[in-house]
């Protein structure tokens, strides 16, 4: 027992020791700090935008809501219903429903090209023809300025995450598409939701303007529960009138954001992990400087009885507390940099752009600490056996 | 050269920090291959734009289409040579998941407008005579082991399905190759009269148009002349350069490339600031054996060449070795074609890579060798490490 306590002693001294001379060592240890910093940034601010992305994409469906599609599509710029098959969709059991009817909208999506605010090239905004219904499904679409449209008038409201990346979408503004000409009348937000990134007009209006005539391409519906989704689905699929698709909404918009998300964090993992290897090397080079400019140190401290075992660890927390220093200075900065950032991207499955910000979320960073720690104590590990078994008399004699 | 053997001992002397030097350059370098390779291929569409080539697309969005008879009408316009259309048909092979563009397109027209994307002579006449003929480039037929003579079904969830079928059967005539590397062969290209007559709406109209003009230095008139051929008509049309529209649709993805861009920077620099360190390091400590040189006689000019040469051929070693690798890795095509059909490692990143060596090798020898040569033999004699 005295034994144990007395090797703890070892370890703490030694550390402490370790600790207190790194400022004699400014040069090689920033260097390490620097590295394992930078691969954290990197790794943070890569995969942020990823979360970002999903997070956009994801909160905007719940379970309890579906969305019904013509069977085959896979986006709603490919899907098209007829009012007949919209009517037959609303009237299907499992759906919620207020003093004016069941809960579904059945809604139009177009894209129009606007130029965006940051480069001033044009990019895809979603445009969608709503009902009334449309606001009770989603729930949360709240206006924060002006007012809503009114049916049959030229008169759209714009996403709060719309009017921030593209210009001319203020209050107010005139919008010219095609021949018609569409007053921005109110702005809305949705929890941060997809919807954000829509303008949104009158059905019938948007249905007359784009010679749609009187077909929709989807119908968004609230359920009673989220357990009446099967019931929902077996009288659809059982209605010989219909051949459509329902998914629930959590479900399509997971699937929508997959190749993106994929794309963005397979290209941040592989530039994340060869930087990490690249930090690893740099980290392992900076501890066997370190270990080996200290050689005669150490053999001293081992003559004056300090065991093998205390020795690799006090060098492996060394290399444990530099890694970590970088982890958070990284982490940090990522956060800074990179939390909140607004960004626009292409959503491929309907061609048109998906407004969100960046998200360092804790979870993230702390796998990005959890990866610092590990390259430390990877990177530690070799030099510190090194330094363990050097001889005594060899050690004392070297320059 | 005959200090060659010094400068060999000396990389030799610590192997281990030589061996994890020349790795971590290695990485650095690779990595800026890599994110070379990546941006190339996003912006692939920008570079391989023909000078003399316009694109005319519906003014309000490019979902929204054109008549097809604008063919005509734009042909008769002062300055344009030829006149090609495209429609998105965004046929389904198999799985949402396999996806590549494919496109109904009228293939005379076509092939004279796209001279890159090469077909021999049997595969072009053999299209002009087949109805359901289709054309594939390389990248996609390689992709799904499609031959000659195959027959692909592809399923349309736009334009329906033709009458008496339940999906659109293509029989590939020919397998394009691209002129050049950066020539997206992932596209399939089949009959647009076929298309027309199959399809269940929409008859009559087309995606897009892209037009050759006589004179590339008109480009802007012929645009605006395009463009007011149809203006006030139910539908109005928006000409800009080839380059113009690709560089749209790339920076539709957004910002997203100019953050990869800020990344690659801030990764490369930060691990040759530490391989850099560790060059510089390993010249201070050899302080006094300069000394023991200078003390016999060795010129100033001597040494900084010693300490450079060192130092060059650490990174030459990683360097080098780096973006040979990142080359290597880009032979064998792109490990993801439907998201990048675009995959090679340009000459003039390869190029400045190279002089990147280079540049490090000097930057990292320079300030010790620097330092080296202002030091009076006797204090250096005197300072140990």
């Amino acid at each position: 027992m005295t034994s144990f306590i007395n090797w703890i002693q070892q370890v703490a001294s030694l550390t402490w020791f370790n600790i207190r001379t790194l400022p004699e060592r400014l040069g090689s240890a920033a260097a390490s700090v620097v590295g394992i910093a930078g691969v954290v940034l990197v790794l943070v601010g890569v995969l942020s935008i990823a979360n970002g992305f999903r997070q956009a994409m994801v909160s905007s469906g719940s379970p309890d809501t579906v969305i019904v599609l013509r069977a085959g599509s896979d986006s709603e710029l490919t899907s098209g219903l007829g009012r007949e098959e919209t009517r037959f969709i609303a009237d299907a059991p499992g759906l919620a429903r207020d003093a004016d009817g069941p809960l579904a909208s059945a809604e139009l999506f177009v894209i129009i090209n606007l130029p965006k605010r940051s480069t001033g090239t044009d990019a895809n905004i979603p445009l969608r023809g709503v009902g009334k219904t449309a606001f009770s499904v989603r729930g949360n679409v709240k206006l924060v300025a002006g007012r809503t449209f009114e049916p049959g008038r030229n008169e759209v409201i714009v996403g709060a995450a719309a009017t921030s990346q593209f210009a001319g979408l203020d209050l107010n503004a005139k919008l010219k598409i095609g021949q018609n000409e569409w007053t921005v009348v109110g702005i809305f937000t949705a929890d941060g939701q997809l919807a954000e990134s829509e303008i949104w007009a009158d059905a019938p209006v948007l249905q007359a303007a784009y010679k749609r005539g009187d077909t929709y391409q989807s119908v968004n519906a609230r359920l009673t529960s989220e357990s009446s989704f099967q019931e929902f689905k077996d009288a659809l699929s059982l209605n010989p009138q219909l051949n459509v698709k329902v998914t629930r909404q959590s479900d399509f918009f997971a699937e929508q954001s997959e190749a993106v998300t994929a794309f963005i964090t397979n290209i941040g993992v592989m530039i994340a992990g060869l930087m990490a290897l690249g930090a690893f090397f740099g980290a392992l080079n900076t501890m066997y400087s370190a270990v080996a400019s200290r050689t005669r140190e150490i053999a001293t401290l081992r003559a004056l009885g300090f065991g093998r075992v205390p020795i690799i660890l006090s060098v492996l927390l060394e290399s444990l507390c530099l890694a970590l220093l970088g982890g958070v200075v990284g982490g940090s900065l990522a956060w800074l940099a990179f939390d909140g950032q607004q960004s626009s991207t292409i959503n491929w499955q309907n061609f048109s752009q998906v407004a969100f910000s960046f998200a360092v979320t804790p979870e993230l960073l702390s796998r990005a600490i959890t990866w610092s720690a590990f390259i430390g104590l990877v990177g530690g590990f070799l030099p510190a056996v090194r330094a363990a078994r050097t001889q005594i008399a060899t050690a004392l004699r070297e320059v | 050269m005959k200090f060659l053997a010094l400068v060999l001992g000396n990389l030799r002397r610590k192997k281990l920090r030589t061996a994890l030097t020349v790795l971590s350059i290695l990485v650095a370098f690779l990595l800026y291959g890599l994110l070379c390779v990546v941006r190339e291929a996003l912006t692939a569409g920008v570079s391989m734009a023909g000078a003399d080539r316009l694109v005319t697309r519906h003014r309000v969005s490019i979902i929204q289409l054109l008549p097809q008879s604008y063919t005509a009408r734009m042909e008769r316009i002062p300055g344009v040579a030829a006149v090609a259309h495209q429609t998105w048909f965004g046929g389904i092979y198999q799985d949402p998941k396999n996806f590549f563009p494919n496109m109904p397109v009228d293939p005379a027209r076509f092939m004279d407008m796209f001279p890159e994307f090469r077909l021999t002579d049997e595969e072009k006449k053999a299209w002009l005579s087949t109805r359901t003929g289709a054309v594939v480039g390389r990248t996609t037929a390689d992709r799904f082991g499609w031959k000659l003579g195959d027959t692909v079904p592809l399923q349309s969830p736009i334009w329906g399905t033709p009458k008496g079928d339940t999906i659109w059967n293509f029989q590939i005539v020919g397998i394009y190759e691209g002129a050049k590397k950066n020539t997206d062969a992932s596209q399939l290209f089949f009959r647009y009269d076929y298309f027309d007559e199959a399809r269940q709406y929409g008859r009559g109209e087309v995606g897009w148009y892209t037009i050759r003009i006589e004179d590339p230095d008109k480009a802007a008139e012929v645009a605006a002349a395009i463009d007011a051929e149809f203006s006030n008509s139910p539908a109005e049309t928006k000409t800009e350069p080839e380059g113009a529209f690709a560089q749209g649709f790339a920076q539709q993805v957004g910002n997203i490339g100019a953050i990869m861009l800020g990344i690659q920077s801030a990764v490369f620099f930060t691990i040759l600031l530490v391989a850099g360190n560790t060059m510089a390091q390993a010249i201070r400590e050899r302080t006094n054996e300069i000394g023991v040189l200078k003390a016999i006689g060795f010129r100033n000019g001597t040494i900084l060449g010693l300490v450079l040469a060192e130092s060059c051929t650490i990174a030459a070693l990683g360097g080098l070795a780096g973006l040979g690798l990142c080359w290597v890795m880009t032979l064998g095509g792109s490990p993801a074609p439907a998201v990048l059909p675009v995959f090679y490692f340009p000459p003039a990143n390869l190029l400045i890579g190279v002089l990147m060596v280079v540049g490090l090798g000097l930057v990292a020898g320079a300030f010790p060798a620097w330092q080296a040569t202002r030091l009076r033999v006797a204090d250096a004699l005197r300072r140990s490490v």
